[in-house]
């Protein structure tokens, strides 16, 4: 199993608060990775430190390896936006440009000059399960779809631009279950092509979907290893406290 | 006890009904004043007419070039730098104390009598910089007057857009400027408008800032040339209502003047309420 992600002594902190201590972890290509734990434990910090999404915050201070395919992530010889590219993110709340369907898959490869042809947009709607529901209403705004049919168009919008990983940040955490179920095929129908990192709360997601799961506590890798044997048979005290329900 | 409950809430609910009907009574009262008289002397002679014979005669074509030149040239000055810089303030620079100092010199900056910037710009533009007294020197006192406005509503404006949508374009590979320029500004574009058209409105109605500035008393001819001194609504109502020698002879071309100017100022609101709207409308 080659690995296609690997984060090496990960430190974060925002301001005078450490949110993260000496993460060591590794995400396999074409696996569907999930990272679980309490509220505020850094799953979310560690999946945004992925694709550089804390760029935006000044406070944040950034400390140690993290690299894609041997590259260093946050290395001055990669711009941000590349790196973006080929870690693409979805995101816990549904966020559409305020443009319609075709633009929304269009946009980010227009700004990255790839083609964005109809044959493109509609291979990505195809592929994010969409191109069914919109085929007739390209032009419709995005506004007007539905919260699963958007965070769908999220997806698309994503794997438009051909990206290797996909990072999703509790991307079913506003649906509704069927909505949830869909996305969920999704995934796993995605994860032939990309490597996938899913943050969730959802322990039945997480047993549904991911091949390998990371449990986290309090800024740091708790345990690892295949859902299966995470889920049934946890090594450590905290990880089988938490999976049965009496904390977080 | 039920009583005086029940009496109490009479008392504050009449005093909030009274003060509503009190305001409400001044501006229609004044409305009433200008349009009743003000409409007698409105016609399409009058406004497309020059100012005649010491203007006591004619129309106020030329106020009214003078007026909308002028809020051009504001528009042209102040736009582009104010949102340029809510866009640097709001997007690009970091909290530091400094922003924080420049955030509240703007808001403070707001609040500076008009008559200020008049005299700021009779040292500057006037004199300083040797525009004299014309068009160019009212233009820009007038846009340094609307900058701190502009940039205020156009901050709130942009804060207004949710941080994800900024997140959006950042993860399809978009850098910093061009998710300002393709998502943010889009987004806030109505929010952006109406403060400017807004800020206009006020601007366009202003006296004292082109009161030594470039506004003129009487011109009987109309010109498109900026550094010349110009006519401006606001100033020859001003004129025509105090300085005029023959005060009595001119009261309908003042009151005239003062419909004009109402309904331009109107116009502009109503510009800023349909934007609004239209905005609303998009958003659901």
């Amino acid at each position: 199993m080659t690995s296609k992600l690997s984060v090496e002594n990960l430190h974060i902190n925002f301001g005078q608060k450490e949110v993260l201590k000496n993460i060591n972890v590794s995400f396999a290509e074409h696996q569907v990775t999930a990272l679980i734990g309490p509220s505020g434990c850094g799953k979310s910090t560690l999946l945004r430190s992925l694709n550089r999404m804390h760029d935006l915050s000044p406070d944040a201070k950034i400390m140690g390896k993290l690299r894609i395919d041997g590259t260093d992530i946050y290395g001055k010889d990669i711009p941000p936006t590349k790196i973006r590219q080929r870690i693409g993110m979805v995101f816990q709340k549904a966020n559409p440009f305020a443009k319609s369907v075709y633009d929304n898959i269009t946009y980010g490869l227009k700004i990255n000059n790839l083609p964005h042809t109809k044959d493109v947009v509609e291979k990505a709607l195809r592929e994010a399960f969409l191109w069914e529901e919109v085929k007739n209403d390209l032009k419709m705004p995005a506004t007007r779809l539905s919260g699963g049919q958007q965070q769908r168009l999220c997806i698309a919008r994503t794997v438009a631009l051909r990206p290797e990983v996909i990072l999703m940040d509790e991307p079913c955490s506003a649906l509704d279950p069927i909505s949830t179920l869909k996305i969920e095929e999704l995934i796993t129908d995605l994860k032939d092509r990309y490597t996938i990192v899913i943050v969730t709360h959802n322990m039945q997601q997480a047993q549904r979907v991911a091949d390998k799961t990371i449990f986290m506590y309090l800024g740091e890798v708790k345990e690892e290893g295949s859902t299966q044997q995470l889920f049934n048979n946890p090594k450590h005290e905290l990880t089988a406290n938490y999976i049965s329900g009496h904390f977080g | 006890m039920q009583l005086r409950k029940n009496v109490t809430s009479v008392i504050e609910w009449g005093t909030l009904l009274l003060s509503t009907s009190l305001v409400c009574f001044f501006l229609l009262v004044i409305l009433y004043e200008i349009c009743s008289k003000g409409s007698a002397v409105i016609s399409w002679e009058f406004v497309s007419s020059l100012p005649k014979e010491g203007m006591t005669r004619g129309g106020i074509l030329t106020p009214i070039v003078g007026t909308v030149l002028l809020t051009l040239l504001t528009a042209l000055f102040a736009i582009p730098f104010g949102v340029c810089c809510a866009i640097y303030l709001q997007e690009y620079a970091k909290s530091s104390w400094l922003t924080r100092l420049i955030r509240a010199s703007i808001r403070n900056l707001s609040g500076v009598p008009s008559i200020i910037y008049g005299l700021f710009g009779l040292a500057l533009f006037v004199q300083g910089l040797q525009f004299g007294t014309s068009l160019l020197a009212a233009g820009l006192t007038l846009g340094l007057l609307s900058l701190p406005y502009i940039i205020t509503t156009t901050e709130e404006a942009l804060l207004r857009i949710p941080n994800s949508m900024r997140e959006a374009a950042l993860a399809v590979g978009a850098t910093k400027f061009e998710t300002i320029k393709d998502i943010v500004l889009p987004s806030s574009m109505s929010g952006i408008l109406t403060g400017v058209v807004l800020t206009l409105s006020r601007a366009a109605g202003e006296t004292a800032p082109i009161l030594f500035t470039g506004a003129a008393f009487y011109i009987n001819q109309t010109s498109l040339s900026v550094n010349q001194e110009f006519m401006a609504l606001p100033y020859h109502l001003y004129m025509l209502s105090t300085q005029h020698q023959s005060i009595d002879e001119v009261r309908p071309i003042a009151y005239g003047t003062a419909l004009v100017l109402i309904v331009v100022v109107f116009f502009l609101n109503l510009t800023a309420f349909i934007i609004r709207y239209k905005y609303r409308q998009h958003d659901k």
